[in-house]
């Protein structure tokens, strides 16, 4: 019996087995969306928890890497929406890189903090695909949606973040 | 001004203040953790109360001593 016949049969050796093959793309997946090496770690037990216990719901034919990234945008997207408020974006993950010396901190400050005020669904298809750069193909099969729609939420997050650092003072360029 | 125009804009500003993450590789085996998930999840499923245990054991002593209180209890189900 193939290892993925055996998984959703219910075979533990066969899920630690695929758990072996694909944890670590998908704990790299989520610590691009929730930027915090801790909380991707637990995150990465859930989705695999939440993989094991829909393991009859899986078409053995099917994307194993495809179905994992979903179920792991899932609990990432449900992390955000429980810890939006508490959740502050981790220093090292947030500013590292900056060049910029004209972009002082306040002004850093302010554009983290209208990022982390956008609703869960826009800020999870934003970082993807504004600061990771993950081609909108990707986006939509880990989410789940078309390509269309996550065009829409792009360009509504980009809106809501304009209208925010506006009335906060910081200006936005178009290139 | 274009979907992306707008986005560009908005990607240098983002990028500026929150960098891409830089370091996404995994450092410690997580499967012992996984495994204590699993037994969790699993000791949480087959675990029973024992006040239900309790409650089941005095409702089947009520069943079997005083069979004429079968009836009056379907009644009130």
């Amino acid at each position: 019996m193939e290892l993925l016949e055996r998984f959703a049969a219910g075979d533990l050796e066969a899920f630690e087995a695929l758990f072996r093959e694909h944890h670590k793309e998908v704990y790299a997946w989520i610590v691009r969306i929730v930027r915090d090496h801790g909380i991707a770690e637990d995150l990465t037990v859930e989705a695999f928890w939440r993989i094991y216990r829909a393991r009859d719901r899986f078409e053995p034919a099917g994307n194993f890497r495809a179905w994992a990234r979903r179920i792991a945008t899932n609990a990432s997207l449900d992390h955000l929406r429980t810890a939006r408020r508490e959740t502050e974006l981790a220093e090292d993950l947030a500013s590292a890189g900056t060049s910029d010396p004209a972009v002082r901190r306040e002004a850093r400050e302010r554009i983290r903090k209208a990022f982390q005020e956008l609703p869960p669904k826009y800020r999870l298809v934003a970082t993807l695909a504004l600061i990771e750069e993950e081609p909108y193909n990707n986006i939509a099969e880990a989410v789940g949606i078309s390509i269309a729609l996550v065009k829409v939420r792009v360009f509504r997050a980009v809106r809501m973040l304009r209208k925010k650092l506006n009335s906060l003072g910081v200006e936005v360029n178009a290139k | 001004m274009s979907n992306e125009e707008n986005n560009k804009g908005m990607k240098k500003l983002l990028k500026q203040a929150i960098a891409p993450a830089p370091d996404t590789e995994l450092r410690r085996d997580l499967w012992p953790q996984m495994l204590r998930k699993l037994e969790e999840q699993r000791a949480t499923v087959i675990s029973v109360p024992w006040f239900d245990w309790a409650l089941a054991a005095i409702l089947s002593a009520v069943l079997v001593f005083f069979p004429g209180s079968i009836p009056a209890l379907l009644y009130h189900l």
